[in-house]
């Protein structure tokens, strides 16, 4: 078992009588790559900020390193923290920034050169010591401060939407970099974004944020393949949903009735007359392949769009709309074309419909 | 035609704003006692402007009312802009309207009601009081300028400062200030000038031993002025224009410095 570097215990946030953070439990491990991912407003921001002592805690408990810190002032936690809108001190050269965190504890003037030094190297800057902020470009700027905030060695360095400043081209760069240097020093990193492609490319783990609370934690192939609510199933990618009741259950097989269709998927635990929710990729969807027996729908072609490397079909089966896609951009299909739908039963996603939930 | 006319109109512009000052420089060398002809070039008044004690003392007076008032309000003010920016409390809004009534009410209100003041806690009027009337109605000038480059300012760096390790004071000292400059300096310009040539406030406030240089001229328009005020005057402009020239040059260097990236 690896060692928990971060743990955080009932963590409660109210702003006013605003209940923004609903009982947060979360053990963070030494070296992981960790996402706070969530729709804006669902607090995963305000988590960060009561980690690296921004924000006060209305209850709850905050442990770095085993070492209670729910209390302590910013300066004395070993955490430091990259916004999104860099913030480097626009008054001071790339050099003076980065060593700032050094020049606050008393480092050596010669030891802070060298290690700036150090710094410059390892985010690809070299020679940029006299520059001032406003002369660099916003990725190189988002380096410097990332480079100020790693001069201090944090045990934990904590990313509030890093690259979400960024081009799409340089996000793409940025975040294959970030991924690396994280690997290289070891260093666990909280990364807060909104976007699920930087959370799935990135982590080691994913943690899903709904308004306050914990919706689910798990690997990206996990939360992506095995969601185990429709909210994290519809917030991760593209999906089609069937809702149903079970009709027959055997040893392998669970027959569904989807308005007036049977579906047929894996059995699991479903009992006759349980409402599921069965949800398909995009990707997972198979358009006119012969041989197939099961879960075979016709529809029309509504749609066909071109997104480079990739086509997306929009398909309508019956009242339904489904959308499709497969690689490559050649026009495949045309408009008003009679296709057939299925997909291979493992490939589908089911999950229980909670009656008490709309 | 139409290029001649807005010549014109330009060089009429400049007429109105800076012929009154140009007869002043004029006539400060002018040989004749009396400020309608011009008879020749002297020096004369300038020398005797050294001579002329009441004025070179109304000179000091001014010169350390406006200097203390605006060092003093420019500290005041803008620990107050920062506090007022940066923490929450009841009655915060009130104080920011308050704000604005030194800046809006008539001078002479001012004046009175500060005598009032005065005479109630028995303060003899003399420099300090002078002082204190200028300190009090700059203070609001340096806050309002101040805030307004408060107000541009990334919360975030504070934040990451204190990240980073720096204690309050540190990032007051080390990260604030610096970043207010433009306002804190814009401010103090303000103070200065408000103060040095204050006429109303300062001529309820002063009292006998106090006199400043524009109570000390407007005490003379009665008696006539003498043209070693014009010479005086002209000194002082010439200092104001090393001063400005000085200052856009800095400013334009570093805006081209800025912009040549």
């Amino acid at each position: 078992m690896k060692k928990v570097i971060l743990k955080i215990e009932g963590l409660k946030k109210s702003f006013g009588s605003k209940e923004v953070i609903k009982d947060f439990d979360l053990n963070i491990y030494e070296g992981e790559f960790l996402t706070l991912l969530g729709s804006s407003g669902c607090g995963k921001t305000t988590i960060l900020r009561m980690i690296a002592g921004l924000d006060s805690v209305t209850e709850g408990h905050i442990y770095i390193d085993e070492k209670e810190v729910t209390t302590l002032d910013p300066k004395y936690r070993e955490v430091n923290t990259i916004f999104q809108n860099y913030a480097l001190f626009p008054l001071m050269t790339v050099e003076e920034n980065i060593g700032f965190g050094l020049k606050m504890k008393k480092v050596d003037k010669k030891v802070i050169k060298q290690r700036v030094q150090e710094m410059l190297e390892l985010v690809h800057l070299q020679g940029y010591e006299k520059r001032m902020p406003k002369e660099l470009s916003g990725g190189e700027q988002q380096r410097v401060s990332i480079a100020r905030a790693l001069i201090n060695k944090p045990k934990v360095l904590l990313l509030d939407e890093p690259l979400s400043a960024l081009d799409q081209k340089l996000r793409k760069s940025m975040q294959l970099e970030l991924k690396q240097l994280q690997k290289k020093l070891g260093i666990t990193f909280i990364y807060v974004t909104h976007s699920q492609d930087e959370a799935l490319t990135m982590s080691d783990r994913i943690v899903l944020l709904k308004d306050g609370k914990i919706e689910q934690v798990d690997t990206p192939i996990k939360i992506y393949e095995h969601p185990n609510s429709l909210y994290t199933a519809q917030f991760l990618g593209e999906s089609n949903l069937f809702t149903g009741t079970v009709s027959v259950v055997d040893e392998k097989y669970t027959l569904v009735n989807v308005d007036d269709q049977v579906l047929k998927i894996l059995s699991q635990k479903w009992k006759v007359d349980d409402s599921l929710d069965i949800i398909l990729r995009p990707e997972n969807i198979k358009i006119d392949v012969k041989n197939k027996q099961e879960n075979v729908l016709e529809g029309k072609i509504v749609e066909s769009i071109y997104d480079g490397a990739s086509t997306k079909l929009m398909i309508r089966v019956q009242k339904r709309l489904i959308s499709a896609m497969y690689l490559g951009n050649d026009k495949l299909y045309s408009k008003g074309q009679v296709v057939s739908v299925s997909w291979d039963i493992e490939d589908a996603i089911v999950l229980k419909r909670d009656v008490y939930e709309k | 035609m139409k290029k001649i006319m807005e010549n014109l109109y330009l060089v009429l512009v400049f007429l109105f704003l800076f012929l009154p000052i140009a007869v002043l420089i004029l006539f400060s060398f002018n040989t004749s006692k009396l400020n309608i002809v011009f008879q020749g070039f002297t020096f004369h008044w300038y020398f005797d402007l050294f001579q002329n004690r009441t004025l070179l003392e109304a000179l000091f007076h001014t010169l350390i009312v406006a200097g203390v008032s605006t060092v003093i309000s420019v500290i005041v003010g803008t620990i107050s802009a920062y506090g007022l920016h940066k923490y929450s409390f009841k009655g915060k809004n009130l104080i920011n309207g308050l704000l604005y009534i030194p800046v809006v009410i008539p001078e002479i209100v001012l004046g009175i009601a500060l005598l009032s003041v005065y005479t109630l806690l028995e303060l003899e009027l003399g420099l300090f009081t002078l002082i204190l009337a200028h300190i009090c109605f700059c203070i609001p000038f340096v806050i309002i300028s101040v805030r307004s480059v408060l107000e541009g300012m990334d919360p975030h760096i504070e934040e990451v400062a204190s990240d980073l390790g720096a204690s309050k004071f540190q990032i007051f000292t080390k990260i604030v200030i610096p970043m207010l400059m433009p306002g804190i300096l814009s401010g103090a310009q303000l103070a200065l000038t408000l103060s040095l040539d204050d006429v109303v406030i300062s001529y309820f406030t002063a009292g006998p031993g106090a006199n400043t240089l524009p109570l000390q001229v407007y005490s003379m328009i009665k008696t006539g002025i003498t043209p070693d005020v014009n010479a005086l005057i002209t000194i002082m402009l010439g200092i104001v224009f090393i001063i400005l020239t000085i200052s856009t040059v800095v400013q334009l260097r570093r805006f081209k410095k800025e912009s040549s990236v």
